[in-house]
């Protein structure tokens, strides 16, 4: 039974790629913050929580959304057999660096629990599964560079001991200014796929092209 | 193919192998002490490694100058299980796997004022680790907040059944630093005496250090890890689920295989605060678990976050491998609603399986099946 990817958000330099086709291009001169804010805007994502996030949190929480919104048959699938696998390079630095910038100086000294909590890279694949109530397994793997071969094999060795059906995966990192994402969603499911457009086979090296490939089109069915 | 437990380290302040550590912990003594730091007047209660004795050990067989002190106590501890298990890591069906959560967050304090600051980053630290013992493969690291030991031993099961290796030694580390102290005290977290799980007068955690290390191999052994499981509450970022729906989850996953009839201890998370220890309750008691003798080890090690999950599991594989349940050190009076059998008293029992859990920020949950083969 294979698996394929069924859609993927890729976001880097401010610019927001869906399935291949590039969906947002925002003002290079604009911050990380204002970015995210403005993303979150256009989408009309409509939900209050994103404004507590970090910059990690928000920049998972909206990739996710895009690949979530553009996954036929996305409610169909079953939330507590959905795992949620993802990566990166900075761990929760940005956040890190917020908290020993409240904790540095004694005279001026406010370390906070709201800034503390998202001190731990996990906490993105948390807010996923918050707002989408998923469930099923958790890895966050912290690598150099971002590992298609990793991403894949755990995915499917949770597929194959039936520890998941489908999953999210990928990679969310932000460190100082710089930020990227890359989120997609893979299904191994029983039940027929209907055409649904963009569809790639699972494997690390379809995997490796999407993170790679920034421009041009929705790739071929393998 | 099944995944066994093999060779194991704990360096802690109860002593730098796992027997001392099974030892002091028989003879009812714990690693949580007061301890005074620059950054406060009052003391924190915690188990922190003295730095004295830990370079001492360290210059038989690196520069204690060159390793941070999280660094420092994980070269020991793997290099121990290496040593026990005739192990190489230059072994291409080898692999290392390290849990952590904060890694060398003390050089973001500016305790190594010689050291870049790069070296914070948690791929250097799997560097540094890796270049140690020339590691075929790169070190991986898993950082999923409390629950990442456990979730690094489930991993290395996994990997085994499929063949990917057949040896990986996984690393839970984790220092006592400002960093975390301050954090924990900002959520109002953090008890002034050690810490009590699940007892009615419990206030909060007390943040423990150490290393802790295990083979999982695929080379038979006494204990096998029969399954494991994670999932998530999709509930509240720091809060556990009030109905304890993810462990619940995960608990099940794992008890799939081996049936509840056949846990005789459980090896829970227990961090001593007021809403974790309820959670956990509740959750035991939906799985049909309130009957099965429990402890939790954060009475005697703190909370050692990414180490937890390790060196409770190594914990858990002496009662099995000894038959003696270990007393759940802070417990005196029921402080849950739903009622557990919190083992009160250290005692021989024929033990055969144990159930082990972690649950961590984020709203993750794991647990895992162990069994005597």
């Amino acid at each position: 039974m294979e698996s394929t990817i069924s859609s993927y958000c890729r976001i880097k330099d401010g610019n927001l790629w869906l399935n291949g086709e590039l969906f947002l291009r925002e003002n290079k001169e604009e911050d990380l913050s204002a970015f995210l804010n403005s993303v979150y805007k256009k989408i009309e994502l409509n939900y209050p929580k994103f404004f507590k996030m970090d910059k990690l949190c928000k920049l998972g929480v909206l990739a996710a959304e895009f690949v979530i919104r553009n996954t036929a048959d996305f409610g169909k699938l079953s939330k507590e057999h959905m795992a949620l696998v993802l990566s990166n390079s900075a761990s929760s630095l940005d956040s890190d660096r917020n908290h020993i910038s409240a904790i540095a100086d004694k005279s001026h000294y406010f370390p906070s629990p709201s800034v503390f909590v998202y001190t731990l890279p996990n906490i993105v694949i948390g807010e996923i599964a918050i707002k989408h109530r998923i469930t099923g397994e958790n890895a966050f793997f912290v690598n150099q560079h971002f590992d298609a071969v990793l991403l894949h094999d755990y995915c499917e060795l949770l597929f194959k001991n039936k520890a998941a059906q489908s999953a999210l995966c990928g990679w969310v990192n932000v460190d100082g200014a710089e930020a990227e994402a890359f989120v997609y969603c893979v299904k191994n499911l029983n039940f027929k796929q209907e055409n649904q457009g963009f569809l790639q086979a699972h494997n690390a090296n379809n995997i490796q092209k999407l993170y790679n490939s920034e421009y041009g089109s929705t790739g071929d069915h393998q | 193919m099944s995944a066994f437990f093999g060779a194991h380290n704990i360096i802690s302040p109860l002593g730098y192998n796992s027997s001392q550590n099974f030892e002091a912990l028989l003879s009812g003594k714990i690693a949580l002490q007061k301890h005074f730091f620059d950054f406060s007047e009052k003391p924190f209660v915690c188990a922190k490694l003295e730095k004295t004795e830990l370079d001492k050990k360290f210059s038989s067989i690196g520069d204690p100058s060159a390793f941070t002190h999280l660094e420092k106590m994980s070269l020991l501890s793997i290099d121990d299980v290496l040593k026990q298990s005739s192990m190489d890591l230059r072994d291409p069906s080898s692999l290392l796997i390290i849990s952590t959560t904060k890694g060398n967050i003390d050089i973001l304090e500016n305790k190594y004022p010689a050291f870049s600051k790069d070296r914070a980053y948690l791929h250097q630290l799997a560097k540094t680790l890796g270049a140690f013992f020339n590691c075929s493969n790169t070190p991986l690291v898993v950082s999923n907040a409390c629950i990442s030991g456990l979730l690094a031993i489930i991993m290395a099961e996994r990997f085994i059944k499929a063949g990917f290796y057949k040896n990986i030694i996984v690393c839970g580390s984790d220092i006592v630093s400002e960093f975390t102290l301050s954090g924990f005290k900002s959520f109002n977290a953090i008890s002034e005496e050690p810490c009590k799980p699940f007892d009615a007068k419990r206030t909060g955690i007390n943040l423990g250090e150490g290393t802790a290390t295990v083979l999982v191999s695929a080379t038979p052994g006494k204990i096998r890890i029969l399954s494991g499981a994670s999932a998530n509450d999709a509930n509240h970022i720091s809060g556990p689920s009030r109905t304890g729906e993810g462990l619940l989850q995960a608990v099940k996953e794992a008890m799939k295989v081996s049936g509840k009839s056949n846990i005789d201890f459980i090896s829970a998370h227990g961090t001593a605060t007021e809403f974790n220890d309820e959670m956990e309750a509740i959750a035991f008691s939906r799985a049909g678990l309130s009957s099965i003798p429990l402890n939790s080890l954060k009475g005697y090690y703190g909370h050692t976050l990414g180490t937890a999950g390790v060196i409770e599991s190594i914990i858990s594989v002496l009662s099995l491998e000894n038959n003696i349940l270990i007393k759940s050190m802070g417990f005196e009076a029921p402080g849950t609603t739903q009622a557990l059998n919190i083992i009160e008293q250290t005692e021989k029992k024929e033990l055969k399986s144990c159930l082990k859990t972690a649950s961590g920020f984020g709203g993750c949950n794991a647990a895992a099946v162990f069994e005597k083969v």
